[in-house]
């Protein structure tokens, strides 16, 4: 399971890391070996086993629809990098008309 | 009298602490000070809260202490009685890192439920503790701030990730420890510096707070010296809550009653294959030995199977990393923790996780994005949950005519610093014993069972679902019948 250096590109975009060209060739061989090594779930024969996404059989948890206490707004924006009024602030998202 | 405050179990500094005859402040001053002396060798806290701990001391002793009538009964379970706490559990006004650049220096607005209900208790917190960066690893070496070393040999790893707070207990800077576990994070560590270590049933233990790693895996347990500080504990923390949907609405028992020294009749499974290549000869000879003392209590010891055990590595290394890179897609360095400098909003994200994040994180990052990506998501991410239930039924069918199981916790004792570290799949192999009983949710301990070279062996004891029960009296009849609990690191500090 050879993973070439667009795969490691188109991953690390899905992933929003910027990745230098050093950490790029280290996943590639490294998550290659790791693929490889992965490949032996492939000597399984999983059909008409169903997946366990959760171990604890557990349907809808539900609450009564009360209104409690939330976060004190200015305790949580204090600790964000950047705000203002109330808001976080983050860099332009749209380019100028 | 320093030295034998930190060398009390939480218990009999209970006993000591509702007799009047010492106070909370003492208590907590003494392991302050064995801190201070021993933690700059160590590293087994990222933040001491000297004067907070202090404060709070004063606090318990003059509003609960000083008002009991030297009754026990009167008295909240863990009244004065320090606690340290992993760093990825939420701690209101105190910084909480998970050992991660990108949280440096956050302080939560909120506690984690494990985190009110210590103070609840009359616990005192003494810091938080060192661990591989957002729990990923098996040697605290991918600590962001620096790792732990194991108090038995300095130039050991303690384990991981829960290593800070393994090796705060191990080297007595605190009597009660609470780590979190996804794939072995508790019982590992616990092995590695023989200490009591353990996983609850996945549910048992309210994840609210925990910062969230691998959210089907990840649980909170006890870290102590003894298996009956061990159960104390996790009266404290257990039970359902309605802030997390995943924690089991079920009783809890008072698990300290559970502790009776008696393994009559308790049907024990040895899976036959643990005992493979690989596995420290030692380890073998003492996980076998402790085998025969439950048979020669009166247990019955019989080999059984887990076919897909060799697979539980791989499934694991699929479902974690998968469930990591969604849960890790909120450091964006818009709501908290750090930023880096950019342009534009994309740059910003990704410049921040580059600059912020470890690579062991990185790379789990990388691994579950590809798993889960369009063309992959069915090979992989798929299958692996397929074959975690091929790994559950394994020990459904077990527990049949079985208690207990029986097995190492980890294939070897605890590896020099820099071993491992560059080999990401070798590291990885330190958890084979412990990821298939996460991958089921079971209960899982690990308690001090011998000695390789002086460094601490562990075995590992699994129970049924909800049965914690039978794990503890099984751990407690043990501990019983064996002294190595007794031995304490060759350490100085007084």
């Amino acid at each position: 399971m050879a993973i070439d250096d667009r795969t490691v590109e188109h991953v690390a975009r899905l992933s929003r890391l910027e990745l230098t060209p050093e950490e790029r060739e280290l996943f590639r061989e490294q998550l290659s070996r790791i693929l490889e090594y992965f490949s032996k779930l492939n000597e399984l024969d999983t059909s008409g086993v169903p997946p366990t996404s959760h171990v604890v059989p557990m349907s809808n948890v539900f609450r009564e629809d009360v209104v409690t206490p939330s976060l004190e707004r200015e305790e949580v924006l204090g600790e964000a990098p950047d705000q203002e009024e109330g808001y976080f602030k983050v860099p332009r998202v749209f380019e100028e008309f | 009298m320093a030295g034998q405050i930190t060398d009390l179990s939480a218990v009999e500094l209970r006993e000591r602490l509702a007799r009047g005859e010492i106070t909370a402040p003492e208590v907590v001053e003494a392991y302050l000070q064995r801190i201070r002396v021993l933690d700059p060798q160590l590293h087994a806290f990222l933040y001491v809260d000297f004067e907070g701990a202090l404060m709070q001391a004063r606090q318990v002793q003059e509003q609960v202490l000083a008002r009991s009538r030297g009754s026990e009964a009167d008295l909240p379970p863990l009244a004065g009685i320090p606690v340290a706490v992993k760093d990825n559990m939420c701690t209101k006004g105190v910084p909480t890192t998970c050992a991660s650049r990108i949280l440096k220096g956050w302080r939560p607005p909120y506690d984690a439920t494990v985190v009110e209900r210590l103070r609840k208790a009359g616990a005192i917190i003494l810091g938080k503790t060192n661990l591989d960066e957002f729990a990923m690893g098996s040697s605290t070496e991918n600590s962001g701030f620096g790792p732990t070393r194991n108090p038995w040999d300095l130039t050991r790893v303690p384990g991981g990730s829960s290593g800070g707070s393994a090796a705060a207990v191990a080297a007595g800077l605190a009597p009660l420890a609470l780590g979190s576990d996804t794939g072995g994070s508790i019982r590992q560590p616990a092995a590695l510096c023989g200490i009591v270590g353990f996983k609850p049933t996945y549910g048992r233990v309210s994840r609210y707070g925990l910062v969230a790693f691998a959210s089907s895996l990840d649980q909170i347990g006890p870290m102590t010296r003894t298996v009956s500080d061990c159960a104390v504990l996790l009266n404290v923390i257990a039970g359902n809550d309605p802030r997390d949907s995943t924690s089991a609405n079920l009783p809890c028992p008072d698990f300290a009653r559970a502790l009776r020294p008696e393994a009559r009749g308790l049907r024990i499974g040895i899976p036959r294959e643990c005992f493979v290549e690989g596995l420290q000869p030692e380890v073998r000879e003492a996980v076998l030995q402790a085998a025969d003392l439950f048979s020669s209590l009166g247990a019955i010891c019989t080999e059984i199977s887990l076919p897909h055990l060799d697979y539980a590595l791989p499934t694991y290394y699929l479902i974690a990393p998968a469930e990591a890179s969604s849960n890790l897609a909120r450091y964006d360095g818009v709501q908290y923790g750090y930023r880096a400098q950019a342009g534009d909003l994309y740059t910003m994200y990704a410049r921040t996780r580059r600059e912020g994040f470890g690579p062991e994180v990185k790379r789990r990052i990388m691994l579950g994005t590809y798993a889960l990506s369009a063309g992959y998501y069915e090979a992989f991410y798929l299958k692996a949950l397929k074959v975690r239930t091929l790994i559950k039924r394994d020990f459904d069918a077990a527990f049949q005519d079985h208690d207990l199981i029986l097995m190492p916790t980890s294939p070897t004792v605890a590896f020099p610093l820099g071993e491992k570290v560059t080999d990401p799949l070798q590291m990885y192999l330190n958890d084979i014993f412990t990821i298939p009983v996460s991958l089921a949710g079971l209960p899982g301990i690990s308690i001090p069972c011998g000695f390789a070279n002086g460094l601490p062996i562990g075995l590992q004891l699994v129970g049924r679902a909800f049965d914690e029960e039978t794990v503890l009296r099984a751990a407690f009849t043990f501990e019983q019948h064996t002294g190595y609990w007794k031995a304490r690191p060759p350490l100085g500090g007084g």
